[in-house]
């Protein structure tokens, strides 16, 4: 028979902790994982009220939707107007598709010269085993520069509609309100699963000239896992590792070296220069020119975007 | 090839890297590197122009290693060339007048935010009228819609966050109906460069099966850029989005964004369709009557408006109006008559919206014509540069508005059946115009003895008075000296087909 340990002592181990949660007298939740809910923005009751009443106020005196037989005539022609008119849209556009040439008809005129060239030359032409993205980035790179370019004025705007302007909002601190909650599982799941996805987004990157993906997608996987990690920790050390001087700096850092280099390129191939840009050996990670480096641009400029979306929609704030 | 061919491909990929740039630059910076660039790509742009002239004919211009089905080519001629040295030059002129406005309106730490917008603005109105892909012209539309909606929303009140809104969703419902149509134009052709697909349908349209899709396609591409630039039936989002935002978006949005999408149309007319297939397709006509409408009904519309500001925005439609009026002749005539008109309607709409900010600022603030009186007195720039707009709009000689009403004439007397109400439609709307901004010229030089508000010099706003003096100077040249332009219109439209 074993020594029985002092109280204190025994109070400290595992089997102790076991016991206690089987008899119901202790939760090891509480006080390590956070129950309570987030705190809501409450608006009191007149002001609901009142904003109802003027609402009301509004319908019946003003337009005098009760009464007005105009009104409630126009508003069931404007219904019955609508409708026929979008079911006449329906049919027009299904009976148009209809005369279009079929899927896989193998003498359609899709199927012309351009992607012949694409599917047979591009693996000499770009170094790019994967024929995608050789077209995105090397063809038809002017495009693909415009799209990232859509990205980018697409998060100016919601900067512009989102972002909180400092000290506007008076002293109560509403940072409180959206903070995530602190949880023990979340954080745990997290520590293991953000460096894994990040990894795999990175290599979606790096590997967009040599297998399905590049910078949207991989640049997508590095945005989620970012957001993961805001979510498990809270923006105070999210805040640490990715703020606004963060977000800026990328993002023109990279697109500025995606204009730099697509001039440099567009400039030699219109005035028949040689690019003096290897292509290297097909299948190696360093190969394809200025594709790898134009991906890992893409992909830093889609995972700032995303995570910046996500900042501004929850916060206003990074 | 000579060095002066890259300046087109210079201008559109430097104003994509300044607005790259400004994202990294305080305030005072962002201002300086728009306004250089926006110099800067005025005068490549001329350049261009000269060049083009010199050398009659318009050229192509590979954008990378690989030739135009494969990658992608713009193409400048003369016309693309004007169009682009014009926008660029009202854009600088909008700008400088508007900077006060901007500096009051506008938070603070946004200020950077907003040259972002403007660069990547001209960029795209640029690739739009460069562009000979029609897919790359989808990529800058899309980037044109966003950097309008984002110009409207910067100063931040409830009723421009709402305009946003609005103009966003009619926006983006006239891209769809644009990007529909181009797929449909690839599944049917197989291409998206301009003169492939121009190639293709001169087949298809022989062809009785490929009636109906030819005819859907143009269509929705036509309803599309209607839509997204305002013409009458589809105008309800722009009273809003240019009467409250701040007054450099207002002159941007009207003169430079939606004569963007007009441009594209008629390069779609003439490039991609083919000029006789949309002009068999009759949906030339649905434009000329729409035009016609607009004319009339946005006059109206504006004649009723109690708000300075919004009744130079209602003013906009019946001048979108004319210019569609113009294209649905189906005439080359009628289409110079609208391309001047584009230009008329540019210098004059933004120096109107510049001058009006002008006139309520003397009123303090305020937008209804009984607070006006006597602001002719208050601020005399802002006076002569309203009165020279409207004299213009309203079609008086020696000003621009009088040669393209004289152009759109001249189109319909060559017609058989559009002649007689292209020119009753042109009177009344003459009269209607002339009601709204006679109105207000009257109104705000009728002196008030003891006005309450406190009158401004020119010497104390140096950059306000530029602004209107280059305003006035160029509706005065473009209306006494239009011989040479509409010859550069003409030669411009010969070499687009």
């Amino acid at each position: 028979m074993s020594k029985k340990k002092p109280d204190f002592e025994y109070e400290r181990t595992g089997a102790y902790k076991f016991f206690k949660w089987l008899s119901g007298e202790e939760d090891p939740y509480v006080g390590k994982v956070e129950m309570k809910p987030q705190r809501v923005k409450k608006t009191s009751k007149e002001t609901i009220q009142d904003r109802m009443a003027e609402k009301r106020m509004r319908r019946d005196k003003v337009y005098e939707v009760e009464d007005n037989r105009i009104v409630k005539g126009f508003n069931k022609l404007y219904y019955l107007v609508a409708i026929i008119f979008l079911v006449v849209l329906f049919i027009t556009l299904v009976d148009t598709v209809s005369f279009l040439p079929p899927v896989g008809q193998a003498d359609k005129a899709v199927n012309n010269e351009v992607p012949a060239r694409y599917i047979e030359n591009g693996l000499q032409e770009t170094g790019s085993v994967n024929i995608v993205t050789g077209m995105i980035l090397d063809y038809r790179a002017f495009d693909t520069l415009g799209e990232s370019n859509v990205l980018f004025v697409a998060t100016i705007t919601v900067l512009i509609l989102l972002q909180a302007s400092k000290g506007k909002r008076g002293a109560v601190d509403y940072s409180m309100y959206f903070e995530p909650l602190d949880d023990a599982i979340l954080r745990a799941s997290a520590t293991i699963l953000v460096p894994v996805i990040a990894i795999f987004g990175i290599y979606v990157v790096l590997n967009g000239h040599l297998s399905p993906g590049g910078g949207f997608s991989g640049g997508a996987i590095i945005g989620s896992a970012l957001i993961l990690y805001q979510n498990a920790y809270g923006f105070k050390k999210a805040k640490k590792l990715f703020n606004e001087k963060t977000y800026k700096t990328i993002s023109a850092v990279a697109l500025a070296t995606y204009c730099c280099c697509k001039m440099y390129s567009f400039f030699t191939g219109a005035n028949h220069l040689e690019s003096h840009i290897p292509l290297g050996v097909a299948g190696h990670i360093l190969s394809s020119g200025l594709i790898l480096i134009l991906n890992i641009c893409v992909g830093m400029v889609v995972s700032c975007t995303m995570y910046a979306f996500y900042v501004m929609f929850r916060k206003g704030d990074f | 090839m000579s060095f002066v061919q890259n300046f087109p491909f210079f201008t559109i990929l430097m104003c994509l890297l300044a607005g790259v740039i400004c994202s990294i630059l305080p305030k005072k910076g962002a201002r300086i590197v728009n306004t250089a660039l926006i110099i800067v790509t005025c005068i490549m742009s001329f350049v261009t122009l000269m060049f083009t002239i010199k050398t009659g004919e318009c050229y192509v211009y590979m954008m990378g290693h690989f030739p135009a089905p494969w990658g992608n080519e713009i193409r400048i001629g003369v016309l693309e060339a004007i169009m682009a040295t014009f926008f660029c030059f009202i854009m600088l002129l909008s700008m400088l007048g508007g900077r006060k406005k901007l500096d009051e309106e506008v938070e603070d730490t946004k200020h950077n935010l907003y040259y972002i917008l403007v660069n990547l603005l001209l960029s795209s109105l640029l690739a739009l009228v460069y562009t000979n892909d029609l897919f790359t012209a989808y990529v800058f539309v899309e980037i044109n819609t966003i950097a309008a909606a984002g110009l409207i929303m910067i100063r931040q009140i409830g009723r421009t966050i709402e305009a946003a809104v609005r103009y966003m969703i009619m926006s983006l419902l006239g891209s769809g109906l644009l990007l529909m149509g181009i797929c449909m134009l690839y599944d049917l052709t197989g291409h998206l460069l301009m003169s492939n697909i121009k190639d293709s349908i001169a087949v298809l349209a022989n062809d009785p099966s490929y009636h109906m899709p030819l005819m859907v396609t143009i269509t929705i591409m036509s309803v599309g850029l209607c839509i997204k630039s305002a013409l009458f039936p589809f105008h309800a989002w722009l009273p809003d989005a240019y009467g409250y935002s701040t007054v450099s978006s207002a002159a941007i949005l009207s003169s430079l964004v939606s004569k963007g999408y007009i441009f594209l149309l008629i390069k779609i007319i003439y490039r991609v369709i083919g000029f006789e297939v949309y002009k068999n397709s009759h949906i030339m006509n649905v434009l000329f009557v729409f035009g016609l409408c607009g004319m009339i009904f946005g006059s109206v519309s504006a004649i009723r408006e109690n708000d300075i500001r919004r009744m130079i925005a209602f003013s906009s439609v019946a001048q979108i109006g004319y210019i569609y009026m113009g294209i649905g002749m189906g005439t080359e005539m009628g289409m110079i008559a609208a391309i001047f008109h584009i230009f008329t309607h540019a210098a004059t709409k933004s120096l109107l919206f510049i001058a009006g900010i002008g006139i309520t600022d003397v009123s303090g603030f305020n937008r209804k014509f009984i607070e006006l009186t006597g602001a002719g007195y208050r601020n005399k720039i802002a006076g002569i540069g309203f009165t020279v707009g409207s004299l213009s709009m309203v079609g008086v000689p020696l000003f621009s508005g009088f040669i393209s009403k004289l152009l759109f004439a001249q189109g319909a007397v060559q017609l058989t059946g559009k002649m007689m109400p292209t020119l009753v439609c042109l009177a009344i709307s003459t009269i209607l115009n002339a009601i709204y901004f006679m109105k207000t010229v009257i109104r705000i030089y009728t002196p008030v003895p003891d006005s309450k508000y406190e009158s401004i010099g020119a010497m104390s706003m140096k950059l306000y008075t530029v602004t209107m003096i280059g305003f006035v100077v160029l509706n005065i040249y473009l209306g006494v000296n239009s011989t040479p332009i509409v010859d550069l219109i003409k030669q411009g439209l010969s070499m687009f087909s």
